[in-house]
């Protein structure tokens, strides 16, 4: 029985991972830039979903500032992508990566500075209440978090491969000029997948602080959930929501099974592997260049 | 501008452009030897810090910027070549000027190691390669606790050269002299690797693989050897950062610091020696920048100073992003560019470095 | 004996045959054209005698000996060298360091001691500096000895990778497509080098090339491709005007004018 409660507590933290890896991918995806900071991003749309609801804060209903902070997030992203990131079009993969590390590091002392560095806790209508199915005791935000992440991915799925934006985004990801050439206003829809990527980031963030807590250095999580992207097969978003799941079930079963120590280790030994093995992930879109 | 004249092959082959060029580093190397007698222990401290810092920057400077591949795992070397100096030392009794060189060579071979599976991965996919070694490296250490002493860590012990003691309290000019000596033999290392076949085969591994491999380059064994020579520098500066720090554990060489490292050469400028010391002179210089500018405005608002965390990160990642936005060549860059406009002075224009605009065509095929 | 054999070869990309049972021998000192619409298979040929793919059927001989069994880094050594259709040279880096890479088959040191720079090492530069000076004047490059590639044009680029590549000191030379992008004077002057590898360097040419006039000029013998199969060898002015290979080219009724671009 508590096997099934390791395995929903696992999903859930690995659907917040997931959700970060999305982000992840749906960048990488479309401009072929990785950002390493979608972990900080994640971490403010937390913060700032916390600082509009509490009630040390502004006090708005959580069905409202939800919404708004998703909004907040997403023009933060375009707007970084029209003042910064545009900026590195045409440059290397990696000044992009570095670029973004230290973005994660402004980010994270920014929100030291508002909301302080202790941990807080969101008060989410959804934190702390249960589910009781026969004898199984399951938590509501964890299940919340199940779900909602799976909506999400299935609808960003339809969104590439359906929509007319999503196809243009691809094309741009393609290639670039070839997409400028055929119309596609290729910035604005860099711009837009940042906003995207914000967007997501932003949920995230609001299950992750409603089923713990939160303080300025949980962006690091992104690192984790970056090794969850890779194992999925970066480029692939199922792959990164499978990457997240994979990671976020190794975890309580490594500490069970293995021994505490163990728990950090494993995600990270089984990215090494799968690099080693099969470097471009489970789900793998990636081929090699041709002369 | 002063031209110089080539009159053999050798003028491209020595170490140095010419006498000029000679006489203006042997100055600043004089100057390096006479430091202790004209700074005071703390900046003295600090300087060594910042040399300890460039041969690292070195280290990765050789992997990254000559031959193309991306670490985020240097913190793992700086470990290794301080846990092995120091766990030789006290566990084998061998003395400093054996394991010290030793502590390199594991180093390196671990690096060695680490490039042998990681040979067909590139650019982002080796940087979380390398990232994933570094974290498996803190946890390892933390789990290996009777080698390593866990989170609690391990003392560093006094060297011991001849019967010559050198500490970094005790005598820190000794240790600043030792570290200096490290820092001139690497710079000499890393000199002769740029002019020989090894440095162009870098060179070639990191603008096409493929055309390396026509042109008689194994790829793959190029690459190790560019990692272990890497990290066997990088190994060096571990275990001299072990020696400045006195006590250290995991915390020491956390992933941070890896990525402070990697953060820290593309501020100095990618692919040059200087650049390595630039970055070094940012990372060690910039928290006593910032202590003494939170000082001043502290006193100007009256507040006093008021400590506020990640304020070093913060700034040094602020720094990091103007550069690369506005002088993605870092501060050798800039260098490069304030020298000529000299130096052609009034001839400079200012597109005389603009570089081309690529645009991004995709490797993914799907 | 042939230098190169290629023997019965075939290469499938998924359900797409990229080359078919194509068999072809190259002489010692002769040069050799590979002609043929777009995806004939010309470039993948060369692919394959580089190593960089591996035939599913055949056999490829350099000097009597297979060389499947071997790397592709191991080509140089045998002196096979090559230069790529898209320019593949090394951006950040001088002419004269991209021209000693090709020296790099020659390299006698070990890394130890290059890191200490000694003596030998010193000498062995000179010695490769020399070789290198020698194409340099072969190929009129020494204006550009000290220009980093990044900033070079791209007339000069494809001049620079055909240096590198004789760096190299090779006894067979793959020329991938030596003339497109030039205009019609860079292409008279590769014409003249291509004549002077083989004549005064000795070296065995075998060339990828759209340009008739320049096929024409300089080869001894051309194969036509088309669809990864072999169509006719001759002379050029046999393979022009085989009945097959103007049929592989739809449309233009005249034999001349079509196979020039």
């Amino acid at each position: 029985m508590d096997v099934l409660q390791l395995v929903v507590s696992g999903l859930a933290n690995g659907c917040v991972y997931g959700l970060i890896a999305l982000g992840f991918v749906l960048i990488y995806k479309a401009t072929e830039a990785v950002n390493f900071a979608q972990g900080d991003f994640m971490m403010l749309g937390a913060f700032i979903t916390v600082g509009l609801t509490n009630q040390a804060w502004l006090g708005l209903p959580f069905w409202l500032s939800v919404p708004l902070a998703v909004f907040i997030m997403g023009v933060f992203g375009y707007l970084l992508d029209l003042i910064v990131l545009r900026r590195m079009f045409g440059q290397s993969q990696i000044a992009v990566v570095i670029l973004t590390i230290a973005l994660g590091f402004v980010l994270r002392f920014v929100a030291g500075a508002i909301w302080g560095h202790e941990t807080v806790s969101l008060e989410s209508p959804i934190a702390g209440k249960e589910l009781r199915f026969g004898g199984v005791v399951l938590g509501l935000d964890e299940v919340a978090v199940i779900v909602v992440t799976v909506l999400l991915t299935i609808i960003l799925y339809f969104y590439f491969n359906r929509t007319k934006l999503g196809i243009a985004m691809q094309a741009a990801s393609q290639n670039q000029l070839a997409a400028y050439y055929m119309g596609i206003p290729v910035k604005r829809v860099h711009s837009l997948i940042w906003a995207l990527a914000g967007a997501v980031a932003a949920i995230a963030g609001v299950l992750f602080a409603s089923k713990g807590t939160i303080d300025p250095s949980a962006g690091l999580l992104g690192i984790k959930a970056f090794a969850a992207a890779v194992i999925g097969g970066f480029g692939s978003l199922p792959g990164a929501l499978l990457g997240g799941v994979i990671v976020g079930l190794i975890e309580p079963f490594a500490s069970r099974y293995i021994a505490a120590g163990y728990s950090q280790i494993m995600p990270y030994l089984l990215l090494f592997l799968i690099l080693v093995f099969r470097p471009h992930g489970i789900l793998a879109q990636v081929h090699r260049k041709k002369v | 501008m002063r031209t110089v004249f080539k009159t053999s092959y050798d003028a491209d082959i020595n170490l140095f452009r010419d006498s000029v060029q000679a006489a203006w580093y042997l100055a600043l190397l004089a100057l390096a030897l006479v430091l202790p007698l004209l700074l005071d222990v703390f900046m003295l401290g600090e300087v060594t810090n910042m040399l300890i810092w460039a041969v690292a920057g070195m280290g990765l400077m050789i992997l990254v910027g000559q031959s193309g591949q991306a670490s985020l795992g240097h913190a793992a070397f700086l470990a290794i070549g301080c846990y092995a100096n120091v766990l030789l030392q006290e566990r084998l009794g061998l003395p400093f000027i054996v394991s010290f060189p030793l502590a390199g060579l594991i180093a390196g071979f671990a690096g060695v190691l680490l490039a042998i599976p990681t040979a067909r991965l590139h650019g982002i996919y080796l940087a979380i390669a390398t990232l994933a070694i570094a974290i498996l490296t803190d946890d390892v250490i933390v789990l290996a606790e009777p080698l390593t002493g866990g989170v609690t860590g391990l003392v560093t012990p006094t060297i011991n050269i001849f019967g010559l003691e050198i500490d970094r309290y005790v005598t820190p000019d000794r240790f600043y002299w030792l570290v200096l000596a490290v820092v001139v033999l690497t710079v000499l290392a890393y000199r002769n690797l740029l002019r020989a076949p090894l440095g162009r085969a870098f060179a070639a591994v990191r603008d096409s693989e493929v055309s390396a491999q026509a042109m008689g380059v194994n790829v793959p064994r190029t690459k190790a050897t560019a990692f272990g020579i890497s990290t066997a520098i990088t190994g060096l500066a571990g275990a001299l950062m072990g020696h400045f720090a006195g006590v250290f554990n995991n915390e020491t060489f956390s992933i941070i610091i890896s990525i402070q490292l990697l953060l820290m050469i593309v501020i100095g400028g990618l692919g040059s020696i200087h650049g390595a010391f630039f970055g070094a002179i940012v990372v060690a210089l910039l928290p006593q920048a910032i202590a003494l500018s939170r000082d001043f405005v502290g006193g100007l608002f009256g507040t006093g100073s008021m400590a506020m965390p990640g304020l070093d990160s913060a700034v040094f990642g602020a720094i990091l992003i103007l550069f690369i936005l506005f002088e993605p060549m870092g501060i050798y860059g800039r260098w490069v560019k304030i020298r000529t406009y000299f130096e052609l002075f009034p001839f400079y224009r200012r597109d005389m470095f603009r570089r081309q605009k690529s645009y991004l065509k995709t490797e993914r095929l799907r | 004996m042939s230098l190169l054999e290629i023997d019965n070869v075939t290469l499938r990309f998924g359900g797409v045959v990229a080359v078919n049972k194509v068999s072809f021998s190259v002489e010692e000192g002769e040069v050799f054209a590979l002609v043929g619409p777009n995806g004939a298979g010309k470039s993948t040929l060369f692919n394959l005698v580089s190593r960089i793919y591996d035939p599913v059927e055949g056999d490829i001989r350099f000097d009597g000996k297979s060389i499947l069994d071997k790397a592709p880094h191991e080509m140089a050594r045998l002196g096979i060298a090559r230069t790529f259709q898209n320019i593949e040279l090394f951006e950040q880096a001088t002419v004269l360091q991209n021209l000693l890479v090709g020296r790099h088959r020659h390299r006698k040191s070990n890394f130890v001691n290059e890191l200490l720079f000694s003596p030998f090492v010193r000498g062995e530069e000179r010695r490769h500096r020399d070789a290198v000076e020698k194409v340099i004047d072969f190929l009129d490059l020494q204006a550009y000895r000290d220009k980093y590639i990044a900033g070079l044009p791209y007339g000069v680029r494809k001049v620079v990778e055909m240096g590198r590549a004789l760096a190299i000191e090779p006894r067979l030379l793959l020329l991938d497509e030596p003339a497109s992008g030039l205009s019609v004077e860079e292409t008279q002057d590769v014409a003249f080098w291509v004549e002077d590898i083989k004549t005064q360097m000795g070296i065995t040419v075998l060339m990828v090339e759209h340009d008739m006039h320049l096929v024409s000029a300089v080869s001894d013998r051309v194969l036509a491709l088309a669809d990864g199969k072999a169509l006719a060898l001759g002379t050029a002015q046999e393979v022009q005007n085989h009945p097959k290979v103007i049929e592989a080219y739809i449309g233009v009724s005249d034999p001349h004018q079509k196979v020039v671009t």
